[in-house]
C-alpha cells in the first residue's frame, strides 16, 4: 500500500504526542483519512499483510481516536517486534531460539531452535504412514489419523541439541556470543500425541525386546536406537506443538519425542520404527552424538541432558540499564526431572544468592528464574547455576575438563557468565576455576 | 533390518540394556551403575538372549484396533537399516578400484576431495599412530572413519541412505559396497585390490571397534 504508508509517514511528520492531527480530520465525518485509508488497506490486501500495513498507517495515531482494525483469520506480531532464529551455516542446517528476546517458559512454534541432518522433507499427511515392526506381534502401519485415535499425552517439555552450549566450552569463547548463540538450540513447547507404551501395546512388543530403532523419512533416512525403557516410560509420537499441528521443521506430521533427552534422537518425521534385541549402531550414534574421555574412550549413548542454567538478562549485545534495580533472570533446566534450584551470584562466584523459580516448575521443561539484584554501578560478573532433584549442581568448567577433558563438544553444561562493566557494558564471561572466588578464564 | 540366517547374533549392549531396563522414570542411578560395573569394559559384549533381564510385553490382542497390518512387502520397502552383526547387507559385491570410480562419478569428491583428507566437508580418511584414541585431550584432532568409526557396516548404512549429499538413496547396492571399500582403502584398512561384499564389511576390524563405553552419568553429586 504505498499510498498509504506515503501518507502515514506524512502524516506522522506533523501529528503531536495526542495524535491530534486536525488538519487531516474530514469534515463531518469523525473519521480521520489516514483510518479510512488503513482500513481500506486491510480490505484490499487482505489478512495476511493488514496487520504490518494498519501498524505503520496507524504508528502516529491516537488509537482511541479511530476504529481499530478487524480480526484477521491467522495473527501475526506487532511489526516493532521482530525476534528471529539465529542461522548457522552448517550443511545439515541449524538456527538457535532468541532466548534473550523471550518470556516466561515457552517457545513460540515459529522461533522453535532446528538442527537437520539433511534438510527439512515435504511430507504429505494425507499419505503419511508409520510402520511398526520387528520384534512384535502385529506388525502395523498407521496413517496420522489412526494416530490421533489413540487416547493423547501432551506435557511441557524442553528439546535441546546435545552440541547447544558447545561454544561456551571453547578455550577462549567470544565475549559476543548471546544467550542465542551460546545456548539457543533449546526450545520449550507443550508437546501433545500419543504415549509410545500405547503404540507398543498395540502392536504385542516382545518381552525381549531392548531396544527400539526409529527412522525419519528425511533425506538422511535419519536413524537413531533407543532403549525400550524409554518408551515404556515416557516417550512419545509427538504431532502437536503449542496447540497447533507440529511444523515442517519440528517433524511434521509426527516425531519421535523422549523427554528430557538429547534432541538428536528425538527422530522427526519418523517413519519407521523396529523393536530389536540390541541397537543398531547409527552413524549418529557411533560417529556423532559420542562423547570422549580422557581414558582414551567414548562414552556412547548419553542421551540425558545435565542440569543448566543461563541468564538471558541482562547479557550482551544489551547493556546494563543503570544503577539500581535489576532484575536477573535466565532458564534453568534438566533431563533427570525438575529443577530443584537455581542461585545467582553477581560477583564471579564469591557469593551465591537463591532464585526465585517462577511457577510452573515442571519436570523436563525449563524453569524461569530470577533475582533481585541492585546495581552499585560497578564492575559485576553475572553467574548462575542449577541444581536438580538427584542432587546434580551444574560444574564450572575446569570439573567437566577434569571428568571428559577439552575435546568433548556434545553436553557443554559448564556455568555461563556474565561481565558487566561500569560503562554498562556487558559481555559473555564464563568462569572456569572453583566455584568460590574464581574470576573468569 | 532384517537378520539372514547364520549371521551371528552377537552383539548387543548386554551390559546396558538389562541396566537401563530396570531403571523407572528419571532414575538411572541403579541402572548406570550396573552398567558401569566393569568401567572401560567394550560396549559390545556377547548376549545370550535369556541372558537379559525380561522386559514388558506389548498386549496378546489389541487394545483399540486402529492402525493396518504391515505386509512383508510393506517392511522391506523402508527397512534399510544394516545391523552392526551385517544383518540387512544385500547380495552383490564391489571392488575397491571400482569404488573409486564411483568416488568421482558421484561426486563425493566434492564435498570430500580425492582421498577423503582434504574436505571442505566431512573428514573421512586419517589415521592415528598406533590407532590411539586421545580425541579428549586434543581439542584439534578430527574424527575419521579410519580413526573413530567403530563399524563398517554403519558405513555401509549411511553411505547407502544418505548420499550422495545431492541425491541421497540414489547408489546401487554394487556402488555402495564399491565405494566403501575405496573409503576403506583411503584408510589403510583394505588393499588396492580387495573386492568388497557383505562379509568383507562385517569382517573388517575398525580402529576403534572397542573404544565405545556405557554412559555412566547418574544424576546425583559426581560429575562425569
Amino acid at each position: 500500500m504505498p499510498e498509504g504508508a506515503r501518507d502515514g509517514a506524512e502524516v506522522g511528520r506533523e501529528t503531536d504526542g495526542n495524535g491530534g492531527d486536525v488538519n487531516d480530520r474530514e469534515e463531518g465525518s469523525g473519521l480521520t483519512r489516514r483510518a479510512l485509508i488503513a482500513g481500506a488497506a486491510a480490505a484490499a490486501g487482505g489478512a495476511i499483510t493488514a496487520g504490518a500495513t494498519r501498524g505503520l498507517v496507524q504508528e502516529a495515531q491516537d488509537p482511541t481516536k479511530v476504529p481499530g482494525a478487524r480480526p484477521v483469520t491467522v495473527g501475526s506480531r506487532s511489526p516493532h517486534e521482530t525476534p528471529e532464529k539465529l542461522l548457522s551455516g552448517s550443511m545439515g542446517g541449524s538456527s538457535r531460539t532468541p532466548l534473550q528476546d523471550l518470556h516466561g517458559i515457552m517457545t513460540p512454534a515459529d522461533l522453535h531452535f532446528e538442527r537437520h541432518h539433511h534438510g527439512i522433507p515435504y511430507i504429505n499427511p494425507a499419505t503419511y504412514r508409520l510402520l511398526i515392526h520387528g520384534m512384535v506381534d502385529r506388525p502395523t502401519l498407521f496413517t496420522l489419523e489412526d494416530l490421533k485415535r489413540f487416547p493423547q499425552v501432551s506435557k511441557l517439555l524442553f528439546i535441546e541439541c546435545s552440541g547447544n552450549g558447545g561454544g561456551a566450552y571453547a578455550p577462549s569463547p567470544s565475549p559476543q556470543h548471546t544467550p542465542q548463540s551460546v545456548d539457543g538450540l533449546l526450545s520449550t513447547s507443550e508437546w501433545s500425541g500419543v504415549a509410545l507404551s500405547t503404540l507398543f501395546e498395540e502392536v504385542g512388543a516382545h518381552a525381549d525386546a531392548t531396544w527400539f530403532l526409529a527412522e525419519g523419512s528425511d533425506a538422511a533416512v535419519m536413524g537413531r536406537s533407543i532403549p525400550m525403557e524409554k518408551a515404556w516410560d515416557d516417550a512419545m509420537i509427538a504431532y502437536a506443538q503449542n496447540g497447533e499441528a507440529i511444523r515442517p521443521e519440528q517433524g511434521y506430521p509426527a516425531r519421535v519425542f523422549l523427554p528430557g533427552w538429547e534432541g538428536n534422537a528425538s527422530v522427526k518425521w519418523v517413519r519407521r520404527i523396529e523393536l530389536s534385541d540390541r541397537p543398531g549402531m547409527y552413524r549418529d550414534e557411533t560417529s556423532k552424538y559420542t562423547d570422549p574421555l580422557p581414558d582414551g574412550t567414548a562414552r556412547q549413548f548419553s542421551f540425558v541432558m545435565d542440569a543448566k542454567s543461563i541468564i538471558t538478562y541482562p547479557t550482551y549485545p544489551r547493556r546494563l540499564p543503570g544503577p539500581g534495580f535489576i532484575e536477573i533472570t535466565g532458564y534453568a533446566w534438566t533431563g533427570r526431572g525438575l529443577i530443584e534450584r537455581v542461585e545467582v551470584s553477581t560477583d564471579g562466584g564469591d557469593s551465591w544468592h537463591d532464585a526465585v523459580l517462577q511457577e510452573p516448575v515442571l519436570p523436563k521443561c525449563t524453569t524461569r528464574f530470577r533475582h533481585a539484584w541492585e546495581w552499585d554501578g560497578g564492575p559485576a560478573h553475572l553467574l548462575s547455576r542449577a541444581t536438580d532433584e538427584t542432587g546434580y549442581t551444574q560444574p564450572v568448567r575446569q570439573q567437566v575438563l577434569d571428568a571428559r577433558g577439552p575435546g568433548t563438544r556434545y553436553h557443554s553444561n559448564a556455568i555461563r557468565g556474565w561481565r558487566g562493566a561500569s560503562d554498562g557494558s556487558i559481555e559473555f564471561a564464563p568462569v572456569c576455576g572453583a566455584p568460590t572466588g574464581s574470576r573468569g578464564c | 533390518m532384517r537378520r539372514a540366517n547364520g549371521v551371528s547374533r552377537l552383539l548387543t549392549l548386554g551390559a546396558v540394556v538389562p541396566a537401563l531396563a530396570a531403571c523407572g522414570a528419571g532414575d538411572f542411578e541403579g541402572g548406570v551403575e550396573a552398567g558401569n560395573a566393569a568401567p572401560g569394559a567394550t560396549a559390545v559384549a556377547t548376549t545370550d538372549p535369556g541372558n537379559g533381564t525380561p522386559g514388558r510385553a506389548g498386549a496378546a490382542e489389541p487394545v483399540y484396533g486402529f492402525g493396518t497390518p504391515a505386509t512383508a512387502s510393506q517392511i522391506a520397502a523402508w527397512d534399510i537399516d544394516i545391523g552392526p552383526d551385517g544383518a540387512g547387507l544385500p547380495p552383490g559385491q564391489g571392488t575397491v578400484a571400482e569404488g573409486l570410480e564411483v568416488w568421482e562419478r558421484h561426486r563425493c569428491i566434492l564435498c570430500h576431495g580425492p582421498t577423503g583428507r582434504e574436505g571442505p566437508n566431512d573428514l573421512l580418511t586419517g589415521r592415528i599412530p598406533g590407532d590411539e584414541f586421545p580425541f579428549a585431550n586434543d581439542r584439534t584432532l578430527r574424527s575419521t572413519v579410519g580413526n573413530y568409526w567403530p563399524y563398517a557396516t554403519t558405513l555401509f548404512d549411511y553411505t547407502r541412505r544418505a548420499m550422495p549429499f545431492d541425491l541421497p538413496g540414489t547408489m546401487t547396492d554394487e556402488e555402495v559396497y564399491a565405494v566403501v571399500g575405496a573409503m576403506l582403502y583411503f584408510n589403510d584398512l583394505l588393499p588396492a585390490d580387495a573386492v568388497v561384499d557383505s562379509a568383507t564389511v562385517v569382517d573388517t576390524r575398525m580402529p576403534a571397534r572397542d573404544r565405545f563405553v556405557p554412559d555412566n552419568r547418574t544424576g546425583g553429586p559426581t560429575i562425569r
